[in-house]
């Protein structure tokens, strides 16, 4: 963009230049050095830019349309999951991130309208609050996310395995021609007409991880003893790989609506897609701010900033109303 | 609802830049500053049992913020009409391509359900009581 225009060949189309700067274009680019040969004028090649940028910008609504599409499929499928499984999101976090995102795109504004006052240095403050924005909110989701995969909040398979001891997905999956033992409140719910063999159901059917074993977890020895907090630790292990039910509450609860693990999967898919949104962000927010250290923008020529302003912008209101979707069902 | 300010004619107004238009700091902040609000108001009613208009509140609080950072934060007030257009034909289109999807949920087969089996079994009885899951899987199903 910086580098000058080639004139020579196009002197032939003078016809039409009709834009009052006479002269020809040598004088032209000597004038606009951001201007690309192909454009008559510098409005010219700001419109075509801003055009292809809105086109871009409806290509991404259509995008995250699709997904909230999905979305309100399985919601209106599936009303109680969603009542249900928003609880699990933390609000607070989410309602922090949505002020994060907002103030960053009022620092991303401002930097714009320094940028088309030449003010250079207020410009670069702007950008680096923005990107301060943009990395505060992936630290928060970072903090969300590995909780939520911590205690097995994950989409699939996985939502349904207790946690093991590792922290880890436990890799083997319960054996459906063990016996199934049943709880005192699950027996007369299906008066007694389910037996254990009838329930032998598919893989996919997981018991809650409290159910599987009646052995109670050993209590823990006493602090300072470490063969006896070695012995603890090992038959904690053997005994039941699910102790840390506490860590995986929603398997614990009778009240969880079967499919919940389908929030969690349009939330990952939701989110995790607009993460990316964020994180490509940044990556174009540090590309201006090395380009206006150097000087590159002013009232003349600020396309770029323009541009990623309006992406950034996009990248907030997909937010504006993943927010709502999400974290504030009752 | 806007006019063009993208002529090269801008460039000799003093403050204003060669191309585009030039938008007012207060202006920005007052946006800011709605948008926060806005985004406590949609907290707050979050804790108001509207029923099934709760929904449809928080929706109209999101469209409310996304209209007023396209508007200011984004320049199309003052951007020009064609960008205007693009803009709302996208949201127009997922609009209908939602309405459209929605119409067809109707229609959907059997669902597989997976969870805890008690809570499997309680859904399933409502069709069939007492009937065993793995006489209610769905032929088709894996």
């Amino acid at each position: 963009m910086s580098a000058h225009a080639p004139a020579g060949d196009h002197h032939a189309a003078d016809g039409h230049d009709d834009h009052g700067h006479g002269g020809g274009h040598g004088h032209h680019n000597a004038e606009y050095p951001f201007l690309a040969h192909h454009f008559e004028t510098p409005a010219q090649q700001f419109d075509s830019a801003k055009l292809g940028m809105w086109l871009f910008l409806v290509t991404e609504v259509l995008f995250f349309g699709a997904l909230f599409v999905g979305y309100a499929v399985l919601r209106n499928r599936y009303p109680d999951v969603f009542t249900y499984a928003s609880a699990y999101l933390d609000t607070t976090l989410g309602g922090i991130n949505t002020a994060v995102l907002i103030l960053s795109s009022l620092t991303m504004a401002m930097g714009v309208y320094f940028a088309q006052t030449g003010r250079k240095t207020a410009l670069v403050v702007c950008l680096w609050l923005t990107m301060a924005g943009a990395a505060g909110f992936m630290v928060i989701k970072y903090f969300e996310y590995t909780h939520k995969f911590h205690v097995h909040l994950v989409w699939g398979e996985g939502f349904y395995k207790p946690v093991t001891d590792d922290g880890g997905l436990q890799s083997a999956e319960l054996s459906s021609k063990a016996p199934v033992p049943l709880a005192p409140a699950q027996t007369t719910m299906s008066a007694g007409t389910v037996t254990a063999q009838q329930l032998a159901m598919p893989a996919f059917v997981q018991m809650p991880a409290g159910e599987q074993t009646a052995i109670a977890p050993p209590a823990a020895g006493p602090a300072g003893m470490a063969p006896a907090v070695i012995d603890a630790k090992a038959a904690e292990h053997a005994a039941d790989p699910a102790t840390h039910g506490d860590e995986a509450l929603h398997l614990e609860d009778a009240a969880m609506p079967p499919n919940t693990h389908l929030f969690f999967a349009i939330y990952y898919a939701m989110t995790g897609l607009h993460g990316i949104h964020v994180l490509v962000g940044m990556g174009v927010i540090g590309w201006l701010i090395v380009r206006a250290g150097r000087g590159e923008f002013g009232p003349k020529y600020y396309t770029p900033v323009d541009l990623v302003g309006l992406y950034w912008h996009i990248v907030d209101l997909v937010w504006i109303f993943l927010f709502p979707l999400f974290y504030l069902i009752d | 609802m806007g006019h063009a300010h993208t002529s090269s004619s801008d460039a000799g107004h003093a403050g204003q830049p060669l191309v585009g238009h030039l938008v007012a700091p207060w202006i920005l902040f007052a946006t800011g500053g709605a948008l926060i609000v806005l985004t406590v108001i949609t907290v707050a009613v979050r804790y108001v049992d509207l029923g099934e208009a709760n929904l449809l509140v928080a929706l109209a609080i999101a469209g409310l913020k996304a209209t007023l950072v396209s508007l200011f934060f984004m320049h199309l007030r003052w951007d020009r009409p064609f960008n205007q257009l693009i803009f709302l034909s996208g949201v127009v289109f997922v609009v209908l391509m939602m309405a459209f999807c929605l119409m067809d949920t109707s229609q959907y087969r059997d669902s597989q359900y997976i969870g805890n089996p008690a809570d499997v079994q309680a859904v399933l009885d409502k069709d069939a009581p007492n009937a065993p899951i793995a006489a209610q899987k769905s032929p088709d199903l894996p």
